[in-house]
This record gives structure tokens, sequence and C-alpha cells, in this order.
């Protein structure tokens, strides 16, 4: 036994060690090989198609009866908001960065509350058949009212345009939220239940050690379109309550024909939007990790 | 008449969905005695994964009882612990949490932390899967993942353990080789076990006795064959053993003469 082991080992060492030197090199120069194809492959199309369209936008707007402004004229005419998002006159008079900020703080505000609500909600739903025969109908009639309807209701009642904008925002993410975390919780699979049962695991340890991580799928896509709809919210609700915040801004440029500052609040709202709807989808990846797999 | 370990009367089971009532169960009377391993056969749809489960607790029965030790059952527990065919593990668990899990739930007062650790450890150990404790069941084989869900069963110390086919997903290779472990265990730890399958090589290995099931609806207990074999059993030597052959000629006459499924092809 122990002479065979030692024939085997010998010729092995070598073999193990020459390779080494040689792949020493090799990675330094695979890294950088790696990085080029990824670079060219990732970045050259996005920026290849994105040249193109400021080049049509340019060439279609730059005739002098265009109705709106070309690109060049646009960074022109907007250069002192694109330099500095930081300023701050006072009142509504405040950089871009500003503007946004108080966008994102009220979908801040109305999205948590949506947040929590809309999962204890689904929860339920999904827990009680009682309440899902209850509360149902009730839901798939709400979620339909867009938006910016709920407006004059809630300024009615809220008496004022700060918590109407935030509970704006509220309704419009909680649907998705309520939806999306019931039929999770419904699709528990039996046997984890089974499980929860024979080792008699309480309410609250059976809701965080087996609820929360097998409907976490479901509710985190709830959460990604939730996010995305108070931001599209949001806009269309500040135009109509004023005060600091992207929607009045643009409503804003718009009275006093500032067409360019419109461009360059939409393109803000773009991608803010894209960074919010990122965000989630990494946290979602993050707590899920491993979930969805069997 | 002396009362047993484990004891199944006149238990009968009916699911009624709407007008409709189906008899799945009549009559299931069983005893069963402390450290004796018993397996369940019978065609698929007979209704022995429903025994299993009123045993359980997850059903309740439409009549009948069932005594465990003296009390009866009604909801399931931790001294009736499962091994589902599906290893049903938590996915975001990993092999160690999924022990911890049950051990820390169970043993939350009558153990120190320390001591805890040292049980959910130790009930890997049994089932030799120590070298994946930090793996998540996506990571690790069908066979693993139903060495972690016996060794969550074990864990907690069942009066009775009940496997519900748990070597059905496997392959013949991985099943013959869990089979031995499960033998060697019971050996060590002479629990009292039911196992559902449909594998006859299976139940006249493993078990003492054999309940054989007659087919549904309103399926009953048919036969009960004792196996009377020494322990430990080895495949290689039974497999040309004529008491061997016999009992198994007892359980397939059973399940394809006496018991033929007409209605599958």
């Amino acid at each position: 036994m122990n002479s065979r082991a030692n024939i085997t080992s010998v010729p092995a060492e070598p073999l193990v060690i020459k390779p080494r030197v040689a792949d020493f090199k090799k990675p330094l120069v695979g890294i950088l090989k790696k990085w080029k194809t990824f670079l060219i492959s990732r970045f050259l199309p996005p920026l290849i198609v994105m040249t193109i369209l400021v080049g049509v936008w340019e060439l279609t707007c730059s005739r002098p009866d265009a109705s709106l402004p070309s690109a060049s004229a646009m960074l022109e005419q907007s250069w002192e908001l694109i330099v500095n998002p930081f300023y701050d006159n006072g009142g509504n008079d405040v950089g871009m960065a500003w503007q946004i900020l108080a966008s994102l703080e009220r979908v801040a505000y109305g999205y948590l509350i949506a947040v929590v609500v809309g999962v204890s909600l689904g929860v339920l739903i999904g827990q009680s058949t009682w309440a899902l025969r209850g509360l149902d109908p009730v839901f798939q009639v709400l979620r339909t009212v867009p938006p910016l309807a709920w407006l004059p209701l809630s300024l009615a009642g809220f008496q004022d345009s700060h918590p109407s904008a935030i509970f704006v925002i509220f309704i419009t993410a909680i649907w998705p939220i309520i939806i999306n975390t019931s039929v999770g919780v419904r699709n528990i699979p039996e046997d984890y239940r089974n499980v929860a049962r024979v080792i008699r695991l309480n309410g609250l340890e059976y809701f965080r050690q087996v609820m929360l991580p097998s409907a976490a799928p479901y509710i985190f896509s709830g959460l990604r379109i939730g996010v995305g709809l108070s931001w599209l919210a949001i806009v269309a609700a500040e135009m109509l309550i004023g005060g600091v915040g992207i929607g009045f801004f643009i409503w804003d440029a718009w009275n006093s024909s500032l067409i360019s500052d419109i461009i360059l609040a939409l393109i803000y709202v773009g991608v803010v939007g894209f960074i919010l709807d990122r965000m989630v989808a990494f946290i979602g990846n993050r707590v899920t990790r491993g979930t969805s797999a069997g | 008449m002396a009362a047993s370990y484990l004891q199944i009367e006149q238990v009968s089971m009916d699911f009624t969905r709407g007008d409709l009532t189906s008899h799945v169960l009549q009559n299931i009377n069983l005893k069963i005695d402390k450290g004796e391993y018993i397996s369940i056969i019978g065609h698929s749809g007979c209704g022995k994964s429903t025994v299993l489960n009123i045993v359980a607790g997850l059903l309740r029965a439409t009549s009948g009882v069932v005594i465990l030790d003296g009390k009866e059952v009604n909801d399931p527990g931790p001294d009736r612990s499962l091994v589902f065919q599906n290893h049903s593990l938590l996915p975001w668990l990993t092999v160690y949490e999924n022990v911890a899990l049950a051990v820390n739930k169970i043993f939350k007062h009558s153990k120190s932390a320390a001591e805890r650790h040292e049980w959910t450890l130790r009930n890997l150990e049994m089932v030799n899967m120590t070298h994946a404790l930090n793996k998540r069941p996506a990571e690790i084989s069908g066979g693993m993942k139903q060495r972690v869900g016996i060794a969550r069963a074990l864990s907690m110390e069942p009066k009775v353990l009940l496997l519900d086919e748990p070597f059905g997903a496997l392959d013949a290779l991985t099943r013959a080789h869990l089979q031995d472990e499960v033998m060697r265990i019971q050996s060590e730890l002479k629990n009292t076990v039911m196992m559902i399958t449909h594998d006859v090589d299976e139940a006249v290995l493993l078990s003492d006795r054999i309940v054989m099931m007659t087919n549904g609806p309103s399926a009953t207990i048919g036969e009960i064959l004792k196996i009377d074999l020494p322990r430990p059993r080895d495949r290689i030597t039974l497999a040309d053993d004529p008491t061997y052959n016999h009992y198994r000629h007892q359980v397939l006459s059973f399940l394809y003469e006496k018991q033929r499924k007409v209605d599958v092809a």
C-alpha cells in the first residue's frame, strides 16, 4: 500500500509545479483581455446607440423653425443648472439635486409606509381565506384608480399638500406589494408548513423563519414594481401640489418656456428612476439568494 | 390486552369535497412495539401516506384514535418526527442551520446553547454530513439532502420516526447506500420506525414487520408479515438467502396477485 502511494506521488509533483510557473503571466494578460472584451461587449453598443440618438436629435432640432431645442442648444441654455446642481437661492429657486432630493424624500416616506402596510396586508390575505374573500374585491377595484385621482381627495382630507403627496405615493405603490406578498404567502410549499408544524414553531417564529424567506422572491418583485410606480406618480403629483420637487420644477419650466430645462429634468427623472429600480433589485437579490433554488 | 407503544385503533379517513365523499381508509388497526421497524407497503393511491400523516398529526382521522406512549395524538409534534420524500429542507438555510432550527426550538429550555450546538453536530455526524455544514441544500446531492433530512428528524429525539418513502426520489445506488446507513443508525439508536415504501426489497431488508395494505377506496390492512431475519442484515448475503426470498415472494404475491391494480397499465 505504502509503496504504491509513493510511486504515484513522485511523478505528480513536477506536474503540479510546471504549469504554475507558466500560469503566472497568464492571469495578468487574461484579466486585461477579459476586461477589454467586457468593456467592448457591454459599453460599446449603448455608446453607439446613444451617439446616434443624440445625432438625430441634434439634426432634427437644428433647423431654425424647430419647436424644441437641439442637443447643443439645450446644453448651452441649461448650462448653469447642469454645472451647479447644489445652488440654493431660497424658495423654489434651488439646484436640480435639491429638487430631486425633495421628490425622493416624499417617495421615501410614501413608499416605506406602503412597504410596511402592504406586506402586512399581503400576509393577512395570504394566510386567511376569509380576509382574502373580504378584502380582495375592494383591492381589485381600488387598485385600478389612477394615482392622481386620489390627490384631490387626499388634499381635502389632509388640508395640506405635503402629506397629500405622500399619500398618493403610498396608495400607488401599495397594490403590487399587497398582491405579490399574498401570492408569495399562498405559495409557501406545504412541506415547509409541515416542517414548521412538526417542530411547533409559533406564529412569530413561523413568520420570520419560514414565511418571509419563502415569500421573499414574490415580495421583492412587488417592491420593485411599487418603487417604479411611486416614482411615476411623484412627478405628476408634484406638478399639481407645487413647492420644491422635480415635478413642479418641470411644470414651472414649462410655464416659463424653458424647454431645455424640461429636457434636463427628464434626464434626471429617468436616471433616478433607473437607479431606484436597480437598488431594490439589488437588495432583493442579496436577500433572496438561495431562496428560490430547490 | 396490554397497551402497545404505538396503537392505531379503528382509524378511518374520509375526504369530502362538495357532495363527494371518498372513503380512503377504513378500520385500520395496528399495534407497534417500542424499537420496532414497521414498513407499510401498498400500491400508490392506497392511502399509506394518509396513515402516516394521521400518525404524524398532520391529518385528523375521521374516526378512530392513534395512541403513542399512552397519549392520544391530536396535532403534529417533535415526538413524531418526519422524513419527507422530497427532503423538504428549507433552501435558504445551510445544512447546519436546517438541523439547528429544529434543535434550538425543541431543546430551547432543556439544553444550553453549547449543548444544542453539540447535539446538532452529533446528529449530522451520524449521517456523515459534517463536511457540508455550511452548504445550502441546492449545493448538495439528493442523497445528501435526504441524509440531512434524516439528521433533522433524529435530532428531535422522536418517540417514533416516520419515514415517508424516504428513498423514493433517489437513484438505486444511493438508495442502497442510505438504506444501509439507516440500518446502522437503527441498530445504534433502537428507534421505533414507521416507514412508507413501495419497494419490496427495501421493506424486507429493513423491517421487523411489513404491513401490506389493500387497494383503495376504503383501503385497510390486508396482511402483516413478520420478517424473522437476524440482524445485522447484509443485502449481498441475503440475496441468496431462501428465507429472504420467501418473504419477498410473499410480499410480491400480495401486491401483484391478491391486490393487483387493474386500472394501472
